[in-house]
């Protein structure tokens, strides 16, 4: 049987939203995190009077990457080889789990201690090593918080921001057998800082993500705020490393941009507190063997699209969710992929194909704060109507076809490509509006109308129209 | 200045009023307003609910009529704003070259109402006289596709008799967002609760804004809650006058 694809959402954003907004506790808990950060954010960057022009730099650095990126693909692979790394390519999510088990199954470990690994989520890794009888171990704080309640991550940067102080420090009673916990911040750290050492100190095998590599060099670069990374980066003897292939970037120069651009964007921190940057293997001085594992997985799909390849520029710092409307109400879990919010309601749709995931694209009120804080300038709103327009394209059913917004749609396009049926269309509107009307309202509206009238009252049409009032006065 | 009024088929059919008010203020001010009856809509919900054949059709028909302008305004930020970018996508996505430089040749001359008031005429006391307790909610297109600023903001503090409350979490979308208020109707009423909050916080009687499709979402919700405050286009509000005062 197939794993289920950890991108492709089980039922449609509208419906997973439904239950998730009636969920006062993740409300409460999502409008704080949201609105902490995002407020963080919005101070940080206005420190900087040259803000603009990097994040004009940070997307014109990608794209000049993204433009050629099977030359610098190539110069990251001999660099890393030469600096004593292995390479691996891997096309999809099972070619490149089926290459990390290998690689663990060849040094005969049963644990592995993971950080900084969504793309690790993206293809379902965890599941795939358990199937071999290897075990995962989470190590970021919240990561290990999720892992523990068996959940999913809801925020590419903030896994468990669905979850407040209180929750935590039950889960963590329950789980690790405790009697007694504050529900203080250092004191729920601490719980897992004793608890993750022993992981540090005794797994062989580390697998981590990348936020950065740089091809002239080999240099794999993660940053991190709890120091947990720098840990299974450097413990085990052997470091694996999976990294979608728009990660690479060509110098050293370039990274320079990044690290301006992604703490103040993700954290709201000028600077993050660890910033873990490797080339190769060095004896004597960290993992024996390292490797990197290059994926693929619908990127190259993503990069033919002239319109949405712009999403690979993506550097995962999350400022978009968290000045989102949408997502900062329904939560990331409404968006049923691992990767959510406006970022996640683009990219997703164009890793596993809009008919995969076509309620995404939907799942925005175009409001455009995304595109305003995206630090590599990825025009979310319009990648998401572009996507729309891929949606309604691809529908070519006859259901599709008579579907009541097709025939809608088609209707009113009919009704606009001349003045003389438009204004009819207005009569005949004005006329079947009557029923529904009273005081210049209408309660309670038919059809689609309907979704709108359930919580909103709706204006109703005047008996003169503006052109009607024109004419009988100019 | 001969003025081409772009109404948009939302403000004609359903808030008549607001184009009446653009007429009047425009002629108060001493220009000529044209109204071009052949326009319908410029596309605005085919484009964005990706009926995009539909919406280039739509677009060639209004650079057809308003061409030959000599400016186009219009009381809607998002149908001027769609024109300004996305009949841009939409002719480079044809292919036809010349389309897309009748598209370019007119961006230049189009126009939302406030917009042209205060960037293209410098205005910012357009003689006008409301004397109501208001907020101002800065909708999303306004503020970050046309990029308006406290354009809108200028104008109505210069209109006399006015007390303008400054509403929290302005530039907060209100959930409206096309069909998306449909298709997502429970986010959209969450989204717009938040709103409704803060526009009865400020404790005005009047909330303003220079689209109607998103005073219609906020309208929408507070008149359900029988909330005493209602929605009035920038338009109506810069119309009145001592004179003639608008509700």
């Amino acid at each position: 049987m197939r794993e289920p694809n950890a991108l492709i959402p089980l039922v449609p954003f509208e419906r997973a939203a439904r239950d998730a907004l009636a969920n006062s506790q993740l409300r409460r808990n999502l409008h704080k995190a949201t609105t902490t950060i995002r407020a963080k954010r919005a101070a940080i960057t206005a420190e900087l009077p040259d803000w603009e022009a990097l994040r004009a730099a940070g997307a014109a650095i990608k794209d000049r990457t993204l433009a050629r990126l099977d030359e610098y693909l190539i110069r990251l692979e001999e660099s890393v080889v030469s600096a004593g790394g292995a390479v691996h390519w891997a096309a999809d999510a099972q070619s490149a789990n089926r290459i990390v088990t290998e690689l663990i199954a060849r040094h005969d470990a049963r644990k592995v201690v993971k950080v900084k690994s969504i793309t690790t989520d993206e293809i379902a890794l965890n599941v795939a090593l358990a199937r071999s009888g290897i075990a995962a171990v989470e190590t970021d704080l919240a990561e290990f918080i999720i892992q523990l309640a068996g959940e999913k991550s809801s925020h590419i940067l903030v896994p468990a921001i669905h979850k407040n102080r209180s929750e935590i420090r039950e889960l963590f009673m329950r789980k690790l057998g405790l009697a007694e916990l504050s529900d203080r911040p250092a004191a729920l750290a601490e719980v897992a800082r004793r608890h993750l050492r022993e992981h540090f100190l005794d797994a062989r095998v580390a697998v981590s993500g990348a936020n950065f590599a740089i091809a002239d060099t080999g240099s794999v670069c993660v940053v991190e705020s709890e120091g947990n990374g720098r840990m299974c980066l450097t413990l085990p003897e052997v470091l694996i490393t999976v990294m979608g292939i728009e990660k690479v970037i060509p110098s050293w120069r370039d990274l320079e941009v990044f690290l301006q651009l992604l703490p103040r964007s993700s954290t709201g921190e000028r600077m993050n507190p660890y910033t873990n940057l490797w080339s190769g293997v060095t004896p004597g001085d960290g993992p024996r063997e390292f490797h990197l594992v290059l994926l693929d997985n619908g990127r190259t799909r993503v990069l033919s699209d002239a319109v949405g390849r712009q999403t690979l520029r993506c550097i995962r710092c999350s400022a978009c969710l968290n000045v989102c409307p949408v997502y900062a109400r329904t939560g990331g879990h409404s968006y049923g992929s691992v990767y959510p919010g406006p970022i996640g309601a683009v990219l997703t749709p164009q890793l596993v194909g809009v008919e995969n995931a076509a309620s995404l694209p939907f799942a925005s009120s175009l409001c455009g704060a995304c595109y305003q804080v995206c630090p590599v300038s990825i025009d979310i709103p319009r990648v998401l109507v572009h996507l729309r327009g891929e949606v309604v394209r691809g529908k070519t059913g006859l259901g599709a076809l008579l579907s009541p917004e097709r025939i809608g749609m088609r209707g009113l396009a009919w009704a606009f490509a001349t003045a003389r049926r438009y204004e009819r269309a207005q009569r005949i509107a004005r006329r079947a509006q009557k029923p529904f009307a009273k005081d210049g309202w209408i309660v309670r509206a038919p059809d689609a109308l309907s979704a709108w009238t359930a919580s909103r009252d709706l204006p109703a049409m005047p008996p003169q129209s503006f052109r009607d009032w024109w004419r009988a006065n100019r | 200045m001969r003025i081409s009024l772009f109404i948009s088929c939302f403000n004609d059919t359903i808030f008549p009023e607001t184009g009446r008010a653009t007429v009047r203020l425009l002629e108060r001010l001493g220009h000529t307003v044209d109204f071009p009856l052949e326009q319908t809509c410029c596309g605005q919900v085919h484009f964005n609910t990706g009926y995009r054949q539909h919406a280039l059709e739509l677009a060639r028909r209004f650079v057809r009529i308003f061409g030959d302008a000599e400016v186009v305004v219009s009381p809607s930020a998002s149908c001027a704003g769609l024109v300004r970018d996305g009949y841009v996508e939409l002719a480079e996505e044809s292919g036809d070259a010349t389309f897309l430089a009748a598209v370019r040749a007119l961006i230049p001359r189009v126009y939302e109402l406030s917009e042209f008031l205060y960037r293209r005429l410098g205005l910012e006391d357009v003689g006008a006289y409301y004397p109501h307790r208001v907020t101002y909610h800065p909708t999303c297109h306004s503020l970050r596709a046309m990029a308006l600023g406290d354009g809108p903001l200028r104008l109505l503090r210069a209109v006399r008799g006015i007390e303008l409350l400054e509403l929290r979490d302005a530039d907060e979308c209100c959930g409206f967002g096309g069909t998306f208020a449909v298709k997502n109707a429970d986010t959209s009423v969450a989204i717009l609760a938040d709103k409704i909050r803060c526009v009865l916080d400020t404790g005005a009687e009047v909330c303003t804004a220079v689209d109607n499709s998103c005073l219609m979402q906020i309208g929408g919700g507070l008149h359900r809650q029988r909330a005493g405050v209602r929605t009035v286009h920038l338009a109506e509000i810069l119309a009145s006058t001592a004179e003639r005062a608008g509700t």
